[in-house]
């Protein structure tokens, strides 16, 4: 909603349904008019002012901000946080106005005195930022936009603006004053008020020297008060995080306390999830590698089988069609390897991959089989691993001795683009 | 490798339930001395009571195990150090070893296998996890870099490659040594000089996950 009306009250250029640079188009959409109408009003203006609209045209091309509907918004809403340049470009656009509405006037014979030229020059443009500094200012109060999370602090920000607004309605009321000045000047009224003039000056700076102090530490608490604001942000954050996932699984847990193998899941489970989130889990996030989808395959066979599963990889590569297989085949290894000798202590699992080949272990402490008596009809580690790696122009094997454990390796070359 | 009497050994972390943890684990495998919550709690102790061997939380407040084995070299450079941790993160790791611990092993380490770590690290022996070799043979992989002048240091010789692998891939010393016939002692021999090397390298990047760690704090 909010963005919606910004969208439509700010002023910019509208690349997208302009026809030269979007002027026109930019101040139909302000006045919510059809572009047509503007662009023939103006057209009118420029040839009957002698082509000082062509120049006001120019100005406004310089002056206003380019941009699409969204663009309008976006930058609505950053304004709103204190983004000061187009403040500065809005003063200067008024000035710039002024001046052409002057020249106007001049051109056609309304005018009595070259001296008002500069004095309503800097009065247009410091009203100019008087004005929409007070819009500014105003806005955030009675601005629902920005969707405050829960627990976010908008006023964080929003602490900023005073200082700011300060800086730059000190400023406009500095051109509007100076504007004045300068008109009587140039009239010639200024005589007796030099002398209060001064006073008065004297009487600024030395007000000036005695808040400096105070603004400065004011502007010192603001920041402080920021910092501890994002920490308390950071601080809630987390204690969201381990009531959403460490405190839920620590009840799951005590509920089936009596089964020892499902309590080691769900530790484990909580466990990778924590570290992932805690380190980065740079690896874990980024799923188009060769050791990221072995993790991913691995916590799998972990959750379903309730088996610790310890990887480590060193190196990594893209996951291409060979890599896939080797997944699959290590997949069908771990998944063995879980069910087999799932008693007897984790899991380990080495990956070392680089460009030119990648070589899985995984290696089990259970009771180890012999291959060649295994049954005809299981045939999980003939095909499941060996075959499918042997497809895949790579290769495993498996090494078992009875009582000690299994390792399988597989290894596959890089594969040649074809 | 195990030379008799039970070792001494300190537990320094600054989480109560996991030191009482350990405690009951190590209970007639280790003689432990005491325990520490804090850098300054652990530091005291470990000069009073001058275990054989202090296990090492990496993350503590007030500087963590790098700050403990600091501050305890000043007073005693030859006390040994385990780091133990749950942290799975390389510069964490690193760091600590680097610090000068003879050893990195995970909280999920079974009390026997922890007993054996604690003994073989007072024998003046380097324990890897898998974990670690891994490490290792990550920040030892790839070409020197010019300023890398020191290949004594900096690189890895091909049987301590072996020697990591085996270890990542989950042997215990014992079976690395018969996979590469070889002796046990020798097996140790290639550890420690891979840790030596850990400690001493300035490869490009043990130093930048030291400089990490420094900027992460």
């Amino acid at each position: 909603m909010a963005e919606a009306t910004q969208a439509a009250t700010r002023l910019i250029r509208d690349r997208e349904r302009g026809l030269i640079a979007g002027v026109c188009a930019g101040v139909a959409r302000r006045l919510g008019i059809d572009p047509l109408l503007v662009r023939v009003v103006s057209v009118v203006l420029a040839v009957a002012t002698g082509g000082i609209g062509a120049v006001a045209y120019l100005v406004l091309w310089v002056a206003l901000p380019e941009g699409t509907a969204a663009v309008a918004a976006e930058r609505g809403r950053r304004s709103a946080l204190g983004v000061r340049r187009g403040g500065w470009r809005v003063a200067a656009g008024a000035g710039f106005l002024t001046l052409s509405l002057l020249l106007v006037l001049r051109e056609l014979g309304l005018w009595w005195s070259d001296a008002v030229v500069w004095p309503f020059m800097l009065a247009a443009a410091g009203a100019a930022l008087l004005w929409r500094q007070s819009r500014l200012s105003a806005r955030p109060v009675d601005e629902p936009a920005e969707a405050p999370a829960p627990g976010r602090p908008t006023t964080a920000r929003r602490a900023r603006t005073p200082l700011t607004d300060l800086y730059r309605g000190g400023f406009g009321v500095a051109l509007v004053v100076g504007a004045a000045l300068l008109f009587l000047s140039a009239n010639d009224a200024l005589g007796e008020v030099r002398d209060a003039a001064f006073a008065a000056i004297v009487a600024v700076l030395a007000l000036a020297l005695i808040l400096a102090p105070f603004l400065w530490r004011l502007g010192r608490n603001l920041a402080a008060e920021r910092a501890e604001r994002i920490r308390s942000q950071e601080r809630a954050e987390l204690a969201a995080h381990l009531h959403d996932s460490v405190l839920q699984t620590l009840t799951l847990m005590q509920k089936c306390a009596g089964d020892p193998r499902e309590v080691a899941t769900l530790a484990r489970r909580q466990e990778r999830e924590l570290r992932s989130w805690l380190f980065g889990g740079g690896s874990m996030s980024d799923d188009g590698t060769l050791g990221a989808a072995l993790r991913r395959v691995a916590a799998e066979v972990e959750d379903a089988h309730g088996v610790a599963i310890d990887v480590v990889a060193v190196g990594d590569r893209p996951l291409d069609a060979s890599g896939e297989a080797l997944i699959a085949a290590a997949r069908e290894a771990l998944t063995n390897a879980a069910k087999f000798a799932g008693d007897a202590g984790p899991v380990a699992v080495y990956c070392e991959a680089s460009a030119e080949r990648a070589q899985v272990f995984i290696r089990d402490r259970g009771p180890g089989f012999d291959l060649d008596a295994v049954p005809g009809d299981r045939r999980g580690v003939r095909d499941s691993i060996i075959a499918r790696m042997k497809r895949n122009g790579g290769e495993a094997r498996v090494r078992s001795v009875r009582g000690e454990g299994t390792e399988i390796e597989l290894e596959i070359e890089a594969q040649v683009a074809t | 490798m195990t030379s008799g009497a039970k070792p001494s050994a300190v537990i320094v972390d600054d989480h109560e339930i996991f030191r009482s943890g350990v405690r009951a684990e190590l209970e007639g495998l280790v003689d432990v001395r005491g325990d520490a919550g804090s850098v300054e709690e652990a530091v005291r102790l470990i000069v009073t009571e001058r275990p054989d061997v202090v296990l090492l939380d990496v993350h503590m407040p007030g500087g963590g195990g790098v700050e403990v084995i600091r501050r305890v070299a000043e007073e005693r450079p030859a006390q040994r150090f385990l780091a133990l941790s749950v942290s799975d993160a390389p510069d964490d790791v690193i760091a600590v070893v680097r610090g000068g611990a003879r050893g990195y092993v995970t909280k999920t380490i079974s009390g026997p296998e922890l007993a054996d770590a604690v003994r073989r690290v007072r024998d003046g022996d380097a324990v890897f996890s898998p974990r670690l070799a891994g490490f290792v043979l990550d920040a030892f992989a790839g070409q020197l870099t010019e300023a890398e002048v020191d290949p004594e240091l900096d690189q890895l010789t091909n049987r301590e490659r072996e020697v990591l692998r085996l270890i990542a891939r989950g042997y215990l010393y014992k079976e690395i040594a018969l996979e590469l016939s070889i002796s046990p002692k020798t097996v140790e021999a290639h550890v420690s000089a891979v840790l030596r090397k850990l400690q001493l390298s300035n490869r490009h990047e043990l130093s930048r996950w030291a400089v990490e760690r420094r900027l992460v704090d």
